[in-house]
């Protein structure tokens, strides 16, 4: 039997080695599935890895990728974090878009600079409010936070989907489940970097992003409601016993995170779309999930993870388009891919132990 | 009924007597040693149980009982010394190898699925699969032959504690055990269902079968062995014949010999009564728990009064209500601190109003293993000016903080800012107890202040505590350790059962009287057991 115990300290030939070798074998897996499938395994990998990296505006989309991914990432690391276990980002995300489209729509006449301050603002309570709801269950009637705030998902997105086909559909949209063009106001606009003009789509969300995930980082490593989330996640009794309440602490943290989701749609529709469709997010609350996880729960990290996400999801778009490598094969590789990261992490992070473990037996 | 069953197990024992071989020693330990860290668990055991006898471990808490049991079974590896087995040196690897010798065991808590029926659970922990129906037949006919009495068809839910217990006594002998450990067996137990217990444990030595019984109550061990080995603080105090020893002797043995004052006390109490407790109850929250029944009791300033009892009696209950991790209005009659009524007060409030608490456990409780000393700091002053200014933490002032602990309370660190837990336990809980007496509590709830704690921190902590109190800090210490209530303390009074006896003060006590009340033998509540 192979067991980890964890490392009291891990030699550096280790912290060096074990991603390089992570990386090595990426490649070489990479390079035998494409070459077994009859693709060219050196252009795959090009398409995969310097592709996306190759032009700067290329870069540049590769933070707007990675906007919606960071925002809702740092939301969920707080809740996990705590050992709470929101899963219903992707319908907070939706829910933020909602209010912050319906405040839009409401005014398609405005030029006020406020519109998109009362936007956010707007955005964060729809998806805050998304997230209360599974909150409130779980801690007055100790129903399961992962099935109610994962179900909340569907009723939100059937909810957009009814708004965006029946009262707010635009009547020039021919039919098609479209409300109107948002109001200019109401729309993100691209960064303009003074002499160089725009890069990509780089928009003022991205920044938002960023900034978002440093205040979360801070948040937790400078102030007493950071250690409150430590605190609940490592030891309930300590948790009671240092005084703080744990349904309050469930709560906030439950909105917190929701209304960043709601943030990240908002910024989303505002940013790349303009107006409200049935499908406004490609799963970036699921996905969140596994840049929080990535990031190792720590809030500055998610900036890192998203874009190391967000470049997997571009690469293999790439690749798709390039070589016409099915979604399939650039799936499995993005499979493989994490998979071999993680692994070295852990690797890092533990050592394998081969003693025969005595197995737990009923009586013990 | 009772009666009848005490007299069965005189002649079981006469039985037994007579048929017990002379020097054959089933088990045998040599110098069994256990540490962890610096903590010395086990310190060179010897003894022996030999074929067919109901040998006694007697310990108080703490004494090592449960770690050397644990070796027996393979769940722990001695660190030095060996088992002797018929004879011959054995090394356990795990349970599984230990039933394989012939050692079988039942855990103070019990390993059942109560979803399950009888039957299920025990093929379940069988290491080869028989038919259910031959299962059965195994299962009726043992049950017949040691008169356990149970049903292989209820499910585990529906069975009262005393009876899952009889069900994992059967899953143990249905792998022909020669050696059965009973780890406080009868802490869960009411008198009748211990006097049943006895009578299945006698019919099983006079088969042959030896039963290592783990206890702590004086009046069972003499009543139901044959000899007793007594443990105290990690070593053997003795082996003795059950029979030519009296309880009093035991308890002596259990505790030690009337202990030394640490410090003299000398600030004089004063008549400000601090704390008022009266009409206190608080109904069991789950089968283990106990419920408490009627606390009374009054601190004054400088006084510090000691509760004594085993675990299990309702000390934990009793500290979650001192300290508002639990709190109820219609429950408790009076809690009044400092003239304050704080019934309703969170753990917070009270901090803020200058009560200090500190519960027994450190892992989890009252430190955060994983994290550093600042964060552990952090924990009891999140709400201190000095820490945090508009809920940002003041990095400076908390690490100041936290070193003014460290030195003034003598913690060892191995770095500048460890993680908890890379201290040792002594040094942890000198930590801990520093972190609260350094705010000056006027009032201080601890318990178990010395738990696993070597013999210099012990003293180091118990110093404090009288410091605190010559101070004027009125303190409750809630202790299994009599030595140190009678080090500690003005007056003491036992928990047993959720009830708290007649407070006295302790120049009236001493440690065989307190011994008898832990144990619930008092004349008072042994006439009301047997009504």
């Amino acid at each position: 039997m192979f067991y980890l115990t964890l490392r009291k300290e891990t030699p550096l030939i280790f912290k060096v080695s074990v991603p390089i070798a992570s990386i090595l074998l990426t490649i070489l897996f990479g390079i035998f599935i494409f070459s077994v499938l009859g693709y060219d395994s050196g252009k795959a990998l090009y398409h995969f890895f310097i592709s996306p990296l190759s032009r700067i505006d290329r870069i540049a989309d590769l933070f707007v990728k990675a906007c919606p991914l960071m925002i809702v990432g740092t939301g969920l690391v707080l809740c996990f974090r705590a050992n709470i276990w929101n899963i219903g980002a992707e319908g907070q995300l939706i829910m933020g878009a909602v209010f912050a489209g319906g405040l839009a729509l409401s005014f398609p006449n405005t030029n006020s600079v406020w519109l998109l301050p009362a936007m956010a603002v707007l955005s964060f309570i729809g998806g805050g409010l998304w997230a209360f709801l599974p909150a409130i269950l779980k801690v007055r009637l100790r129903t399961n936070e992962i099935l109610v705030s994962l179900m909340l998902t569907y009723v939100a997105s059937l909810f957009l989907d009814w708004l965006v086909r029946g009262p707010w559909r635009s009547p020039t949209s021919f039919g098609f489940p479209l409300t109107n063009y948002y109001p200019d106001a109401g729309l993100i606009s691209k960064i303009n970097f003074p002499g160089i003009g725009t890069i990509g789509q780089l928009h003022w969300g991205v920044f938002i992003a960023i900034l978002v995930c440093l205040l979360c980082w801070f948040m937790m490593q400078k102030t007493v409601f950071g250690f409150q989330v430590k605190l609940v996640g490592d030891s309930h009794k300590a948790f009671r016993y240092s005084g703080f309440s744990e349904s309050k602490t469930t709560m906030m943290l439950f909105i917190i995170s929701g209304g960043l989701a709601g943030l990240a749609g908002m910024i989303e529709v505002s940013a790349n779309i303009g107006q409200l469709q049935p499908n406004i997010s490609f799963g970036y609350g699921f996905t969140a999930i596994i840049v929080a996880f990535l990031a190792r729960l720590n809030p500055a990290a998610v900036i890192l993870a998203g874009l190391l996400i967000a470049l997997i999801e571009m690469g293999g778009d790439s690749a798709q388009i390039a070589l016409a490598i099915p979604k399939v094969v650039t799936g499995v590789f993005k499979g493989i891919l994490l998979f071999l990261l993680l692994a070295g992490e852990t690797l890092t992070k533990y050592q394998i132990n081969v003693k025969p473990r005595q197995r737990s037996v009923p009586n013990d | 009924m009772i009666k009848c069953s005490f007299i069965e197990i005189e002649l079981f024992k006469k039985k037994i007597t007579k048929s017990m071989k002379p020097h054959s020693a089933l088990l045998e330990s040599r110098d069994i040693s256990k540490s962890f860290g610096s903590f010395i668990a086990n310190d060179k055991i010897n003894f022996n149980i030999l074929e067919g006898e109901i040998h006694g471990l007697l310990g108080e808490n703490g004494a090592g009982k449960s770690t050397f049991v644990k070796m027996v079974y393979g769940l722990l590896e001695p660190t030095m010394g060996a088992l002797f087995w018929n004879g011959n040196p054995i090394k356990i690897r795990g349970p599984q190898e230990a039933r394989n010798f012939g050692i079988g065991m039942v855990f103070q808590h019990f390993s059942l699925f109560p979803t399950l029926t009888v039957i299920e659970n025990i093929e379940l922990a069988l290491s080869d699969t028989q038919a259910l129906p031959e299962l059965r037949k195994t299962i009726i006919e043992k049950s017949q032959e040691f008169g356990i009495s149970v049903d292989p068809d209820t499910y585990i839910r529906d069975l009262s504690v005393g009876e899952q217990q009889r069900v994992e006594i059967l899953r143990c002998l249905l792998q022909n055990p020669k050696l059965l450990i009973m780890d406080e067996p009868t802490s869960v137990l009411t008198p009748q269902e211990s006097e049943q217990l006895f009578v299945i444990l006698n019919k099983l030595a006079a088969t042959g079968c030896s039963v290592l019984f783990i206890s702590h109550k004086l009046k069972e061990v003499k009543e139901i062995t044959q000899r007793a080995t007594i443990l105290r603080r990690g070593r053997v105090v003795d082996t003795v014949t059950s029979s030519e020893v009296s309880t009093e002797q035991l308890a002596k043995m259990m505790v030690g010999s009337d202990p030394q004052h640490v410090k003299p006390k000398i600030g004089t109490k004063s008549n400000d009564i601090l704390v008022q407790i009266s009409g206190l109850c608080r109904p069991a929250d789950t089968p283990f728990s106990t419920p408490l029944l009627d606390i009374n009791l009054d601190v004054k300033a400088g006084e510090i009064v000691g509760i004594a009892g085993i675990a299990g009696n309702g000390q934990s209950e009793l500290m979650e209500a001192l300290t508002g991790e639990w709190r109820s209005r219609d429950s408790i009659k009076v809690l009044d601190v400092l003239g304050v009524d704080i019934r309703d007060y969170s753990p917070h409030k009270r901090r803020q109003m200058g009560i200090g608490f500190l519960p027994e456990e450190r892992n989890g409780h009252s430190a955060v293993m994983g994290m550093t000393l600042t964060e552990n700091t952090l924990l009891t002053n999140h709400n201190n000016p000095e820490v945090q200014k508009h809920s940002i933490i003041q990095n400076d002032n908390l690490e100041k903080l936290t070193s003014n602990i460290i030195h003034d309370y003598d913690v060892r660190t191995p770095l500048q800012n460890p993680l908890a837990s890379s201290l040792s336990g002594g040094n942890l809980q000198k930590f801990v107890v520093g972190r609260e007496i350094i705010k000056k509590p006027s009032v201080f709830f601890v318990a178990q202040p010395t738990w696993g704690v070597d013999i210099g921190a012990t003293k180091f902590i118990r110093n404090a505590l009288i410091d605190l109190a010559n101070e004027g800090c009125g303190i409750i210490v809630i202790s299994q350790d009599l030595e140190e209530l009678f080090e500690l303390a003005d007056s003491i009074s036992v928990l047993f059962r959720g009830k708290l006896s007649e407070r006295k003060p302790v120049k009236e006590l001493n440690s065989q009287k307190i011994g008898l009340l832990m144990g619930g033998e008092d004349g008072a509540s042994l006439a009301k057991e047997h009504s």
